[in-house]
This record gives C-alpha cells, sequence and structure tokens, in this order.
C-alpha cells in the first residue's frame, strides 16, 4: 500500500489520509477482480457473469465497518450479487471469486455449483447469495432477532432498486419494525436505477425508496454511494445509532452499474455513469494523497495478480460428478442410497 | 389419553425446556390463541407474527442461521404456496453452499380436508414439498408417533416440514398406543394442565407434565396391522380408514397389512419392501390430488423393483385432481377417498388374479 502525501485543505476530505488511501486500495483490487472476472467470462473461461463494479465506493466502506465474525454476537452481511466488494474487504481471496466463475472443486463458496458473485461465508456471518430477487430481505431480520438476543452485533442486509417491488422487501420492513420488538439491521438498497434492461422511473412511482421506511416510523438515510468518504461517515453514523437503539434503519445509496445487468447484457462498460473510482482518484490526486504514478502502480500489481490467479484456477479441476450428491443434508458426504 | 393437537403441544414445551427451542411463532401462535388448533398455548416462547407467510419462512431461515432454534407455523397449507422459493432455498442452502451452511428449522403445518374446509382449507401438500429437495417431511397419525417425530424434527439440523393432519389433531390415541413419556394416565387431569380455559386466559399458565424425550426416527415407518394378502401404505388422515377398512374386511377374509409411512422424506423403503415380498401386492392411499401425486412415485418404484414378484399391478387412492375441495359434505366426500372408497380399493386389488 503506498504512503500518503500531506492532504490540500480544499479537497473535502475528513477521513484520515490512511483510511482513504486503504479505500482506494480496496476498491482498485475489487474492481481488477471484477473485469478479471468479465474477462474469464469472454474468454470462456466460465458460463455467466454478474457483479458489482461501481459499487466500490459503497461497498469496501460497508466491508470496513462490519464487525466481522461468527455468530450472533457479531455483524451478519446478507448480501447480493454486487457485494464482492464487501467480502474482498472483509478479507476473500480474490482468487476463490475466480474459483466460483471457473466453477472448479476448489470453489469455496459453492464448490462449482454456483454462479460467480455467490460468495456464502459462514466463519464471517455472510449469509449464502443465491440469485431471486430480494429473497435476503425477507431472511435478513431472522439473523438480526438473534444479534438483538446475543449482544451488540448487528444485520446488514442489501439488494437492488428493482427488486425493492418485491414483498420480501415489504416483509423486511415490517418485520424490522414491529412495535416493542424493533430489530437490529441496516436495511440498504444500493440504487443504480435499473432493473437489467428497464429504468427505474418507468416501473416505479416512488421517487425516494428510503421514503417507504418513513411510514414504519423508521429512520431512513439517502446517500451518495458513489463516493467512499460520505459511505463512511454515513454507514458508520446508521451502525452507531442501530448499535445502540437496536432499531432499524433504510438507507437507500445511490450507485453506478458500470458493466450492465451482467454477462446476458454484454458486461460492456458504459461511460454514461459516473465511475466512482475515477472520480476518487480524482480527487485524491488533486488533494496530493497519491499520484497519478502510484495509483497505476497499484492498478498493475492487481490486474497482474488477477492475470495469474487466472491462469491458475484454469488449472484446477472441475467437480467430481459424484459430488452431486455431497451436502444435500447437513454434514452428508456422498451418495445416500438410492433415494434417501 | 393426550390428543394429537396436546401431544404437538408437549412436544413444543419439550423442546423449549429441553432441547433449544427459542420460537414458536407465526399468525396467531402466540397469546391470547395459542395457534387456531391450540397447538401452541402456554408455551413461553411462542410469539404472533404478521400475516405475511413468506416472512415467516424467510424469519426462520434466519433465525436458524442466526443461532436460534426456530418451529415456524403456517397456519394452514393452503396458505404456503406463496412461500415456495423461501422453501427451496432452506431446502437447497447447504447444498449449494457446498456444506457451509446448515439450517435448523421446523416448519409445522395443517394439511389435508376432513374440518369441511372448502377451498382453502382442505389442500395437502405431499407432492408439491416431496418435489423440494433438501428437507426432511413427516407426516403423524397418532398422538405418540406426533411427540416422537416433532422432537426428531427439533433435534433434525436439517429443515424438516411437519404436516400436521387436521382431521386427526382431536381423535384420541389408538389402544395399542403406550402414553408419551411423563402423560398422566387420566385425559381430565392432563386437560387441567395444558389447556388453557375459556374466556379471560391473561393470568392461566399451563403446568406440563414432567415429559421425557421419545424420539421417532425420521424415515421409519410402522406396521399398523400385519397381513399377508396385500399391502397398503398411507398416512395421515387416510391412515386410520385405511387401517378400519382392512379389520372390518378381516371379516371377509382379506388380510392386509397396513403400514403408516410417517415419514415422506426419506421413506422407509425397507419396510414396503419386506411387506411387499410377503404380500405380492401393493397399494398406496393418500388425499393429495391423483396427477403427478407422491404415490405415483411409489407406485412407479414398486412397478421398478418389485414387477417379476407382483400378482397385481401396484394401485394408487388419492383425491381427486381438482382444482379444490368443495364446502358441502357431500363434495369433500366425493373429492378425497374416504372409508367406503378405501374399502373397495382393497377388496379389489385383494380379488385380482394373476
Amino acid at each position: 500500500m503506498s504512503k500518503p502525501h500531506l492532504v490540500s485543505s480544499k479537497s473535502g476530505f475528513t477521513l484520515a489520509p490512511e483510511l482513504l488511501v486503504k479505500m482506494h486500495d480496496l476498491m482498485v483490487r475489487t474492481r481488477s477482480l471484477e473485469e478479471r472476472l468479465i474477462k474469464m467470462y469472454k474468454q470462456n473461461d466460465g458460463f455467466f457473469w454478474i457483479g458489482g463494479p461501481g459499487e466500490e465506493a459503497f461497498n469496501i466502506p460497508l466491508g470496513l465497518l462490519l464487525n466481522k465474525g461468527q455468530g450472533p454476537k457479531y455483524d451478519y452481511f446478507h448480501g447480493h450479487y454486487r457485494s464482492m466488494g464487501v467480502l474482498l474487504t472483509l478479507g476473500a481471496d480474490p482468487i476463490d471469486a475466480l474459483r466460483q466463475m471457473k466453477n472448479t472443486a476448489s470453489d469455496p463458496f459453492s464448490g462449482g455449483r454456483n454462479f460467480c458473485g455467490h460468495a456464502s461465508i459462514k466463519k464471517w456471518n455472510v449469509a449464502p447469495i443465491s440469485s431471486p430477487i430480494e429473497v435476503q430481505y425477507s431472511i435478513a431480520p431472522g439473523t438480526a432477532l438473534g444479534n438483538k438476543r446475543a449482544g451488540d452485533g448487528i444485520t446488514v442486509v442489501t439488494g437492488g432498486d428493482a427488486g425493492t417491488a418485491e414483498g420480501d422487501f415489504a416483509t423486511c420492513l415490517v418485520w424490522s419494525s414491529r412495535p416493542g420488538n424493533e430489530l437490529p439491521i441496516l436495511i440498504v438498497v444500493t440504487n443504480n436505477n435499473w432493473g437489467i434492461s428497464t429504468a427505474a422511473d418507468t416501473q416505479h412511482g416512488d421517487r425516494v425508496i428510503a421514503d417507504r421506511g418513513k411510514a414504519f416510523g423508521m429512520k431512513t438515510m439517502v446517500i451518495n454511494g458513489n463516493d467512499p468518504q460520505e459511505s463512511y461517515l454515513k454507514i458508520k453514523e446508521a451502525m452507531d445509532y442501530i448499535r445502540k437503539e437496536k432499531k432499524p434503519i433504510l438507507m437507500e445509496a445511490r450507485v453506478s452499474r458500470l458493466y450492465g445487468h451482467s454477462s446476458a447484457s454484454g458486461a460492456n462498460f458504459v461511460t454514461n455513469e459516473e465511475d466512482p473510482l475515477k472520480t476518487f482518484e480524482d480527487r485524491l490526486e488533486a488533494a496530493g494523497i497519491l499520484s497519478k504514478d502510484q495509483m497505476k502502480r497499484i492498478w498493475y500489481i492487481y490486474n497482474e495478480q488477477m492475470l495469474a490467479d487466472a491462469q491458475k484456477v484454469r488449472l484446477e479441476p472441475q467437480p467430481s460428478p459424484d459430488s452431486i450428491w455431497d451436502h444435500v443434508y447437513c454434514g452428508q458426504k456422498g451418495k445416500p442410497g438410492r433415494y434417501v | 389419553m393426550a390428543t394429537m393437537i396436546q401431544a404437538i403441544r408437549m412436544a413444543l414445551a419439550y423442546g423449549e425446556q429441553h432441547l433449544g427451542v427459542t420460537d414458536v411463532y407465526g399468525e396467531d401462535v402466540g397469546p391470547p390463541l395459542g395457534g387456531v388448533f391450540t397447538g401452541s398455548m402456554g408455551l413461553k416462547t411462542a410469539w404472533n407474527s404478521p400475516l405475511d407467510e413468506r416472512g415467516i419462512i424467510g424469519f426462520a431461515i434466519g433465525l436458524a442461521m442466526g443461532g436460534q432454534k426456530p418451529v415456524a407455523e403456517i397456519q394452514f397449507v393452503d396458505y404456503i404456496y406463496n412461500t415456495i422459493d423461501l422453501l427451496k432455498i432452506a431446502g437447497n442452502t447447504t447444498w449449494a453452499t457446498a456444506g457451509d451452511w446448515c439450517v435448523p428449522m421446523v416448519v409445522m403445518t395443517p394439511v389435508g380436508s376432513g374440518i369441511r374446509g372448502s377451498i382453502y382449507h382442505s389442500h395437502s401438500f405431499d407432492a408439491m414439498m416431496t418435489h423440494i429437495p433438501g428437507w426432511k417431511i413427516v407426516m403423524p397419525s397418532t398422538p405418540l408417533d406426533a411427540y416422537g417425530l416433532m422432537l426428531a424434527a427439533i433435534k433434525d439440523p436439517n429443515p424438516v416440514m411437519f404436516m400436521k393432519p387436521k382431521a386427526l389433531l382431536r381423535v384420541r390415541p389408538p389402544a395399542e398406543d403406550q402414553l408419551i413419556p411423563g402423560e398422566p394416565n387420566d385425559e381430565k387431569v392432563l386437560k387441567d394442565m395444558i389447556d388453557a380455559p375459556l374466556g379471560d386466559r391473561s393470568a392461566w399458565k399451563p403446568r406440563w407434565p414432567k415429559l421425557e424425550d421419545y424420539t421417532v426416527e425420521i424415515g421409519k415407518g410402522r406396521i399398523r396391522r400385519a397381513g399377508s394378502q396385500l399391502t397398503v401404505v398411507s398416512y395421515g388422515r387416510t391412515l386410520p380408514l385405511c387401517l378400519q377398512a382392512a379389520n372390518e374386511l378381516a371379516g371377509e377374509g382379506i388380510e392386509a397389512e397396513v403400514i403408516d409411512l410417517r415419514s415422506l422424506w426419506p421413506y422407509d423403503w425397507d419396510m414396503i419392501t419386506a411387506s411387499v415380498r410377503k404380500t405380492h401386492k401393493v397399494l398406496f392411499v393418500n388425499e393429495d390430488t391423483e396427477v403427478t401425486n407422491f404415490g405415483e412415485h411409489l407406485v412407479r418404484r414398486a412397478i421398478e423393483d418389485f414387477f417379476y414378484e407382483l400378482e397385481a399391478a401396484p394401485k394408487l387412492l388419492a383425491g381427486a385432481h381438482l382444482p379444490g375441495i368443495g364446502l358441502a359434505d357431500s363434495l369433500e366426500m366425493a373429492s378425497v377417498p374416504q372409508l367406503a372408497s378405501i374399502a373397495a380399493a382393497i377388496r379389489e386389488l385383494a380379488a385380482e388374479v394373476p
């Protein structure tokens, strides 16, 4: 990691330069991973890509602020398929995401069973990411009750704006705010204004999604999720409130979607949305925190690492056909008989 | 002796006291009602949830992941349909994460006909549920089995669907069943101890008997009547009818063996195999609609495994393939197997000559 220079007072940064540099490093690492995953897809080293380039400025601060551990004393994270930045920040190794893309036997998240970006890390309370839109919002209040009983842990759930049309989103609002039984949960909507190819304003009359929380008496926040400093400060403020008050917050983070929905829509870079990483780099440079050359060097290191990891993963074996029978039930290995 | 609903309630009380059950919840599950069938009356962890089936199932998954031990109720299985993708997630989470997460949760829900429940309080769910791998699925037909299966469900580290045959919830146990371990001999004494009074019950508290562990292994059937001429396999509401029909037909010289499957998944194929290899004829009976019925799977397996040993084609007697069960007595009786149709099916199979 590069050492920060002196910060210009005109930069607008209030966070410590060391933290800004750390966030930049993790943002580049995450973007570099996503771009490698896209390349793998395009090189036929995977069947499908979906991910979160454009959400780094929100996901990295969130990952930094989660209290990582296993069990209800620690924070639970119920993410979605654009959450890789959170997982890398928690400490996930990028090569494991590449393994899931290549559906190798060594994929620790699913053993070659699930799409890329569908992680599961029980030892850090990262709930399994699944493809159905918004189901995590129905599940997350359950871990939040576990948190409330165990101490100061909280639950964080994230999903997209289009999916807030699903009933699960309403479920989350209702179950998190039952009078006298409020839950310590940060309900996040990362709003990129798209549902695959459908623009939000053609389907949603609610212009501010966070306003829906007001009907349930919960605190709401709308933040610029493309600004890592604002994200960090606002997520921290929200988490402090939730830990103290044991009550929910609905947070809407406005973010970009830089490579479209998924490989199904081409996975090509879009030029008409803000790239939060570029904006952040311009500010870091203007503030004298990192030079262009320093940042180029960070990009180079991660791009080389991802390439080397992808080449390694390419040689790893696919899961054995017999492995289809493993883990139908808890702790079960191998075929359990003809049917059971 | 306890009714099935009392047995379930006692099992949940035992689960709270000894097996770490943290939450028994669902619509009207907590006080003052304690469940529309009184299945959770007086339980210390029982609470009322929002009227939201998806929330109930999703919350149970979350509780299980969050170190809790939930028993969630869907008030009538007819209303579980909008949760099917969450049931799928509960069933596939261990598999999809290559064993990273287990989901120890129980869902209980009344199923089937028998109370003139009309179109939306009479559904069966056997076929739908057995189509969702990763779950274990049980359906008792006696109070003792209900107690033992509920304790097994609570102890299991996987999602377990506990289907309550609503027609049998208030039926007394068969003569051969023992008392639930710890249950008082006198049913009036038991009622005084664990049934809430009518009217104001705000100050009422149950006095649970000193209950003991009793587990019915999931996947094990029970031979309820030994017989030599044909095998009848059933579960839930139709089981006592099969038994009654078999007993009555003994007077005609027909000796039917009756197996209570008790678990739909995993199920006791070994028990069915041993019986059919003895009788060479088999009838499967359930009340779910007959097309893509769980019994059809059993018929198919019977054909594959016993083809050259059978003396008649395996038969399935099931509910008519209708959009619902009509309210009128005549409509319900005509829609799902009854004593007369079961007896006729047994008689017909017994009479077949190869």
